[in-house]
C-alpha cells in the first residue's frame, strides 16, 4: 500500500502540475467560448489512458501513469464547474456543444486509444 | 511556486481518489460506482468552493488555486469515465454504459450546482446574522 500509494502521489504531482500548465495556457475566455484548456486536458488525456490500459503495463507502472497521472491530468469537477458558469451566464449552446465534444469526443478517444494498441 | 502548490494538492487529491477506488472497487462488481462516487463528491466541493472563495478573504490567492485546480480538481477524474464506459460497452453492458454517462452527465451538474448553491446560501445566512 506504500510504494502504491508513492507510485499514484507521483503521477498525480506531475499530472496536476501538467494540467494547470496547459489550462493556464489555453484557457483565455475572450478568444474562445469554449474553455479549451480542460477539453484539451480531457480528450487528451482519455485517448492516453485508454493505451495506458490497452497496453497492459505491470501494475506499479499502471498505477502510476494511469492512477496517478492521467486521473490527476484530466478532471471532471473543473468541466462540470465550468459547464454550471456557462449556463449561470446563459451561454446555452456553448455549453450543449462543450458537453456534446467532451463526453462523446472522450469516450471515441478512449476507445480508440485502447483498438490502436491491443 | 504556483506549480508546485498545485502539484503538491495534486498528490493529496490522487491519493483520496485512489483510496476511494480501494475502499469502494472490491464492493462494485461491474459498474464502476468508485469513480462516479468520487466525481459526484468532487463536483459538490468544487461548486461550494468556488461560490465561497471570493469570501474568504485570508485565503492567498496561490492557495485558492491549490485547492480548487490541484485537491479537488485531481480527485475527480475524466480519463477513468471514458476508459469505464468504454470497457462497459466491450464488455457487452452497453446498457450500464449509457447509465453510467446519464447518471454522470446529469448528476454531475446537479451536485455542481447544489455545491455552488450551499455556498451562496451559507454566505446570505451569515451576512444577515451580523
Amino acid at each position: 500500500m506504500i510504494i502504491n500509494s508513492l507510485l499514484v502521489g507521483i503521477g498525480g504531482f506531475f499530472g496536476a502540475m501538467a494540467r494547470f500548465g496547459l489550462n493556464k495556457h489555453f484557457n483565455r475566455p475572450e478568444n474562445v467560448p469554449l474553455p479549451v484548456g480542460t477539453l484539451i486536458v480531457n480528450l487528451l488525456g482519455s485517448f492516453l489512458l485508454g493505451v495506458i490500459i490497452a497496453s497492459q503495463l505491470d501494475r506499479y507502472w499502471t498505477l502510476c501513469l494511469g492512477t496517478g497521472f492521467m486521473g490527476a491530468f484530466t478532471t471532471f469537477s473543473t468541466f462540470k464547474m465550468e459547464n454550471i458558469q456557462m449556463l449561470l451566464e446563459k451561454k446555452w449552446r456553448g455549453m450543449l456543444v462543450y458537453l456534446a465534444v467532451s463526453y462523446i469526443g472522450g469516450i471515441m478517444l478512449a476507445f480508440l486509444g485502447m483498438v490502436l494498441v491491443s | 511556486m504556483g506549480y508546485i502548490a498545485v502539484g503538491l494538492a495534486g498528490i493529496v487529491g490522487s491519493l483520496l481518489r485512489y483510496y476511494m477506488s480501494v475502499w469502494l472497487g472490491d464492493a462494485s462488481g461491474v459498474f464502476p460506482w468508485a469513480t462516479l462516487v468520487t466525481n459526484l463528491i468532487g463536483c459538490f466541493l468544487l461548486g461550494y468552493f468556488t461560490s465561497r472563495i471570493a469570501k474568504i478573504a485570508w485565503l492567498h490567492p496561490p492557495i485558492a488555486t491549490a485547492i480548487g485546480t490541484g485537491l479537488i480538481g485531481s480527485f475527480t477524474t475524466f480519463s477513468t469515465f471514458s476508459t469505464e464506459t468504454v470497457t462497459l460497452v466491450v464488455q457487452g453492458h452497453a446498457g450500464l454504459a449509457a447509465v453510467y454517462v446519464g447518471t454522470s452527465a446529469v448528476f454531475g451538474l446537479l451536485f455542481s450546482l447544489w455545491g455552488y448553491r450551499a455556498g451562496t446560501f451559507i454566505h446570505i445566512a451569515r451576512s444577515k446574522s451580523i
